[in-house]
């Protein structure tokens, strides 16, 4: 276990970052605290704690089966931790009950690792169906624009009427985003958001994370194995060993980390 | 020991079965109401099963009349044609024959969908998007089911009636009007009543088996194609339970 007082471990601290311009403030959006789940005799998270802050980009780096997922699935609501506290906005999402929680989903865009397009639908109604969902009152016009907008932010317009089956990979993976950003999310959470995507398409799925985090000014929450992603796209890196939040600093200090627990991340 | 294992494993289904079919019990009257999901759903269950089930139901009756002739003729009863294939499909074979198309071709399309969609995180996108999954889901599609059976088993009577109006004109000459004399005449309330009601609960099981199988799909596309089949395979099953046990109730009342 690492020293908590070691430079190597526990830092906070915001990344220079590479193209990254939004501004962060010191409100917290997302505290979590304590955090515990298990699936049976598999202990996923063990008082796991992590703070993140209204325009901070975190990654969360671990090994496959570490729980990362757990995690963002915690805070959305998907699964319900064993023990401890998640606050997103000040409210704690293990004790929301589902209106409650809903109302909180509306601030929160969730990108799925599969996308999670609905197949039977088209692009645009893939888009409509959360602004539909969510209640929200807004005239058919102003839902053609908002579609349109998000779609512009992806550079993806012209694929409006087509069918999720009809794009390729990576146009999947955009539409996903449009559809997490077209609530204006304050947060986002991405599971592993260019895991099955070349490297070119990747870095493209990158820079659209980082230029979307600079107009919105959203926390984002980033699950990734991709050290491309991690190095672009992060402020802080969360490194997730043993159910705990082992580290928490910036990429290049990471990076030149000798604790044998993180340097292996770091070596690909 | 391999018995207790599998009595176990089929208790367990029973069991999970059961607390899904009452959280359906406890959802589908409260909102929100996923009223148009449930007319699409309506249009793609009830509509676009048509042609398949006019189809057999067609054959059933063609293929029913020209198989009893010879021993109708045998016996000198050729004329009581039309009313024994008249019973014997609104009473059984249309109800039947239809349910087990409708779980072919709707449970495992059900299963399928829902288990895909499952399998590709669909559904906890849903839940994320301030839906009800298991509402927008399940509820529609289920009530869909009940709702849509019988009335595809009346239309399937009507169609097999037809066909075997032409196979009894395909060796001898009986008019329209004579051949639905002679079906409605032999027809009582208690042929028809309990037939009707049992299709309900078919359309019912198909549902719920298929939604119970998707909402419950693991292990990628291998479990997507195990949903599908599974759920054809039980609710195939459980519609002829269901069907003994009607008839048995029925035989009770007094309907038999």
């Amino acid at each position: 276990m690492a020293d908590p007082d070691s430079n190597d471990t526990v830092i906070s601290g915001v990344a220079p970052g590479i193209s990254r311009s939004a501004p962060q403030s010191k409100e917290e959006v997302i505290v979590i605290s304590h955090l515990y789940k298990s699936f049976g005799s598999n202990r996923v998270l063990q008082d796991f704690n992590l703070t993140l802050y209204k325009g901070q980009n975190i990654v969360v780096l671990g090994k496959s089966g570490s729980g990362k997922s757990v995690l963002i699935k915690c805070i959305i609501g998907l699964l319900r931790p064993d023990a401890g506290e998640i606050f997103v906005f000040g409210k704690n999402v293990p004790e929301l009950n589902h209106f409650a929680l809903d109302e909180l989903r509306a601030r929160i865009g969730f990108l799925f690792q599969s996308n999670a397009l609905y197949d039977s639908m088209t692009v645009r109604d893939n888009l409509e169906f959360p602004l539909r969902r969510h209640w929200i009152q807004v005239t058919q016009a102003q839902v053609n624009d908002m579609v349109m907008e998000a779609l512009e932010d992806v550079g993806l317009a012209h694929t409006v009427d087509m069918m999720p089956v009809e794009l390729s990979g990576g146009m999947r993976k955009r539409i996903a985003l449009a559809r997490t950003l077209i609530l204006k999310p304050d947060i986002i959470l991405y599971d592993e958001p260019t895991t099955g995507l070349d490297p070119i398409t990747g870095k493209e799925i990158i820079d659209l994370i980082v230029e979307i985090q600079n107009k919105y000014n959203t926390a984002s929450l980033i699950i990734s194995h991709d050290m491309n992603c991690v190095r672009l796209a992060s402020d802080l890196v969360a490194v997730l060993i043993e159910g705990k939040c082992y580290a928490l600093d910036t990429y290049d200090r990471l990076k030149s980390s000798t604790d044998p627990n993180v340097k292996p991340f770091f070596e690909q | 020991m391999a018995t207790d294992t599998t009595l176990k494993k089929f208790l367990d289904e029973t069991g999970r079965i059961a607390v899904f079919t009452g959280r359906f019990l406890n959802e589908w009257f409260r909102p929100r109401y996923e009223i148009s999901e449930f007319f699409r759903q309506c249009y793609i269950i009830g509509y676009k099963s048509l042609p398949l089930i006019g189809l057999t139901g067609f054959i059933i009756g063609l293929v029913m009349t020209m198989q009893l002739r010879p021993s109708m003729v045998n016996y000198g009863v050729e004329s009581q044609i039309p009313a024994i294939v008249g019973i014997s499909i609104i009473r059984e074979i249309g109800p039947i024959i239809t349910a087990l198309i409708f779980a072919g071709k709707i449970g495992s399309s059900i299963g399928a969908e829902l288990g895909s969609m499952k399998v590709t995180e669909q559904i906890d996108a849903m839940e994320v998007s301030g839906t009800n999954p298991f509402k927008y889901l399940v509820v529609s599609r289920v009530l869909a089911t009940t709702f849509m059976l019988p009335v595809l088993v009346l239309l399937s009577d009507c169609i097999a009636l037809y066909g075997s109006y032409l196979g009894v004109n395909i060796k001898g000459i009986t008019s329209w009007s004579l051949f639905w004399n002679k079906v409605f005449t032999n027809l009582i309330y208690a042929d028809i009543f309990p037939a009707f009601i049992k299709t309900f609960f078919f359309g019912f099981i198909v549902g719920i088996i298929g939604c119970y199988k998707g909402y419950h799909s693991s292990k990628g596309t291998e479990g997507v194609g195990r949903s599908a089949n599974s759920s054809v395979v039980v609710s195939s099953v459980l519609i002829f339970i269901t069907d003994l046990l009607v008839v048995q109730v029925t035989d009770l009342i007094g309907y038999g």
